[in-house]
């Protein structure tokens, strides 16, 4: 829960808001700034291809605002999105920092295979190094965030097989295939 | 929602509610259906849910994608407006600071209060609920028992509409025949939990929700609800009619448009308003009870919120719906007459405030994993677990003596912005696949159980700290005993349990003091205004009334004498309908 226990302040929040409009579609910018450079969007939209690639026929993570998403919570002033805001700006820029060392070019501008390398050593699979600490605290809240971020746009809901919410006259349960994985029928 | 302003008032109503949520509501609902004259005070501001429910903003249309924030705790989109555990404007304090004595407060300043929002669980108290200190020689029983309040139990019911089913368990009241709703069926992870627990001896059963399954009867329903008054039976058909039902989408807390679930809003309020006796008047923040010169109640003293000036409007009987702290709160300022407040001879308004004691875990049960896609929304819980151990518990077998449901949640719901395991390592394709196959595999448990009612455990005034429009504000003191925390402890013992059962594996169990949740939490404050036998013990007597002042009567859950873990917005709607009809009767007969 982003920081309901302090007290209010004047910051950039939903002060305004605290009645949502029922039907308006809110865009990250819309209730307070952004805050990427455009060499850190660059960097986000291309570090959160990287980890959610798209399936046949879907869309890019850049392409359905995840990173937008990430500037909108990086930006905002709550308790836990104070907490990221250095994380992922500080991380954005080491990740290009990281990129030019080792290929000589920003993140966005490697190949994939030169991406993954940097990806491989800060993602937690392998044991990570020590001088890429910082690169793997930020990787692991990036990727927090941009799953998140991902998995509740419509084509990522599809990916998880979530198909609620969908209004219908007569709830049924779960399907007779269902019972049937789970042993009950 | 049509609303009255100032220069529309009545110079004198025969009752005034303060508070429209579920016992403002029901109060003023069961008044205006007998041709009583009501004015009702909101403090917050007018609402209206047919126009202002959001209701269909997915996660990636709102800002945040919905998450919790200070402002809306509960999230974007939850109902309440202008509400929270802070409220602009309106602070509250604590008479200390450590953490764990401290109470959370939760307010909803809009028309229909907390019900716009609530979880909609509606449990019967049982017969060992109004009877607690004769079961087990702690708190207090209260002066009426179960059978008092079953006739307005089955009323409440068949008017708001509540879909479970009849167990026949114990201490878990059936309802007569034709009174429920039918239980929408259980989803498959429910089912699986149903199996995998009997063998701990745990019953998973329908749970009791205030959401219409199907539509209701208005044919025969408004007769059974009032036999020999066609007026009210014409206005309740009119009100049911125009409900529909669920249509198995959309979360309960961002409230219903289409009037499917209880909100005072969509069932109390609007056959209420229009049966032409209620008057509703916004943005009033009540202040002091009037007294007039033999005592009695003659009228409310309100804040305009919108000038800032205080009002006076009179009538022959008063009724305090404010929440449990709030009404406490009016009681103890109204100081014209009395410097310890009214209807505190006994000392006691304020005293033996309750929330429910609550306490989680969450775990994995990897069977759940690539379960065949289907729906698997409905309407929140579909099912629960009354509480199953009153005979151990009633031989001292356990160490703490109340009970407590368990409510569980399973299955591909909702994906939020947490919907990644955070310690999920990799990514690409692999972390994508890992995330889908074990999405819906995690499960949450929560008990809700029940807090003994003790002399640590209540609100004051501030001396000193006001509020914007210079009345004080309450301070809070709280302790939980080792009833309570020992209870925390043994529901994360059992949660764990319970998934180990399905196969699965669970957080740490850890101890009570850790456990537990603040006090104010679950939102379920009652008492400060306790029911009783003796007016040496008690602020009210067994009809809501108070003791020194018999035509103001305190209907929201201020009057509760214990806390059952059965969720207290159903009772709070009974005790209300039931007081009301006894006022009603008293002003027949001219003895108020």
């Amino acid at each position: 829960m982003p920081g309901w226990p302090s007290p209010p302040s004047a910051s950039p929040s939903l002060v305004a808001c605290r009645s949502a409009r029922p039907k308006k579609a809110y865009v990250p910018g819309e209730l307070w700034p952004l805050s990427f450079t455009p060499t850190q969007q660059a960097a986000a939209d291309a570090l959160a291809d990287l980890i959610l690639p798209p399936e046949a026929g879907g869309k890019k993570p850049s392409e359905l605002g995840v990173p937008a998403f990430i500037d909108e919570w990086v930006s905002s002033y709550y308790d836990e999105t104070l907490k990221d805001r250095p994380i992922i700006l500080a991380g954005l820029t080491w990740l290009d920092a990281e990129a030019n060392r080792r290929h000589g070019a920003v993140f966005a501008k490697l190949t994939e295979a030169q991406q993954g390398g940097i990806a491989d050593d800060i993602c937690g699979v392998k044991p990570v190094k020590k001088e890429h600490k910082p690169g793997q605290d930020f990787f692991k809240r990036f990727r927090h965030l941009a799953a998140g971020a991902y998995y509740t746009t419509p084509q990522g809901m599809r990916e998880l097989g979530y198909v609620g919410n969908t209004p219908s006259a007569t709830f049924d349960g779960p399907t007779l295939e269902a019972m049937k994985h789970l042993g009950l029928a | 929602m049509p609303i009255i302003t100032e220069k529309e008032l009545r110079p004198d109503y025969d009752v005034i509610v303060v508070g429209s949520g579920a016992g403002g509501g029901q109060s003023a609902y069961t008044l205006t259906m007998n041709g009583v004259k009501v004015l009702l005070l909101e403090a917050g501001r007018n609402y209206d849910p047919a126009t202002e429910t959001p209701m269909f903003q997915t996660p990636s249309q709102m800002p945040l994608r919905g998450m919790s924030t200070r402002e809306k705790p509960f999230g974007f989109a939850d109902a309440t407006v202008d509400g929270g555990w802070e409220v602009p404007d309106e602070p509250y304090t604590q008479a200390n600071d450590k953490p764990e004595e401290r109470f959370w407060w939760w307010r909803a300043r809009m028309l229909g209060g907390r019900t716009n929002h609530w979880g909609r669980i509606s449990l019967r108290n049982g017969p060992y609920d109004f009877k607690p200190y004769s079961r087990d020689g702690l708190g207090f029983d209260w002066p009426i028992a179960y059978e008092d309040v079953a006739p307005y139990y089955d009323k409440v019911e068949l008017l708001v509409g509540v879909y479970g089913s009849n167990e026949g368990l114990e201490n878990t009241p059936d309802s007569p025949n034709g009174t429920l709703l039918p239980p929408p069926k259980a989803r498959a992870g429910e089912l699986y939990f149903k199996k995998h627990v009997a063998k701990l001896g745990i019953p998973v059963v329908p749970i009791h929700r205030a959401v219409l399954s199907t539509r209701q009867d208005h044919e025969n329903i408004p007769r059974r609800l009032f036999p020999h008054n066609p007026t009210a039976q014409k206005l309740t058909a009119e009100s049911m009619k125009a409900r529909a039902a669920c249509f198995w989408a959309t979360d309960c807390v961002r409230g219903c448009s289409i009037r499917a679930n209880y909100q005072s809003t969509t069932v109390h309020l609007p056959p209420a308003l229009a049966s032409g006796n209620l008057d509703i008047l916004c943005d009033a923040h009540a202040r002091e009870v009037i007294l007039n010169d033999q005592g009695k109640a003659a009228g409310v003293a309100y804040i305009d919120k919108k000038t800032g000036q205080e009002r006076v409007v009179k009538a022959r009987a008063v009724i305090l719906a404010a929440s449990s702290g709030e009404t406490a709160r009016i009681l103890l300022n109204s100081r014209a007459k009395r410097p310890e407040g009214v209807a505190n001879s006994s000392g006691l308004v304020g005293k033996y405030i309750m929330d429910t004691v609550g306490a989680g875990l969450g775990g994995r049960v990897p069977a759940f994993e690539n379960l065949p896609v289907h729906n698997e929304d409905g309407a929140g819980a579909h099912v629960y677990v009354p509480w199953w151990l009153y005979r151990q518990q009633h031989a001292r077998k356990l160490d703490f003596a109340r009970g407590y449901h368990i409510e569980f949640t399973t299955g591909r719901q909702a994906p939020n912005l947490n919907v990644a395991n955070p310690a999920a390592p990799g990514y690409g394709r692999a972390f994508k696949e890992d995330l889908r196959r074990t999405y819906g595999s995690f499960v949450g448990f929560s008990g809700r159980g029940e807090m003994i009612p003790n002399q640590d455990s209540f609100c004051e005034l501030d001396p000193s700290v006001k509020d914007k429009w210079g009345i004080p504000v309450l301070r809070f003191h709280w302790k939980w005993s080792s009833h309570e925390l020992n209870q925390a402890a043994h529901m994360q013992r059992t949660f764990k349990e319970m998934i180990e059962a399905a196969g699965g594996s669970a957080g740490n169990p850890t101890t009570g003091d850790k456990a537990i949740k603040p006090g104010g939490f679950i939102i379920h404050e009652v008492g400060g205004g306790i029911m009783g036998a003796d007016r040496a013990k008690s602020v009210t007597n067994a009809w809501n009334q108070c003791w020194d002042i018999p035509n103001l009567l305190l209907n929201d859950g201020s009057a509760f004498a214990s806390n059952a873990d059965k969720n207290p917005t159903l009772t709070i709607m009974a005790l209300a309908w039931r007081a009301c009809d006894h006022l009603i009767e008293e002003m027949r007969k001219g003895n108020l």
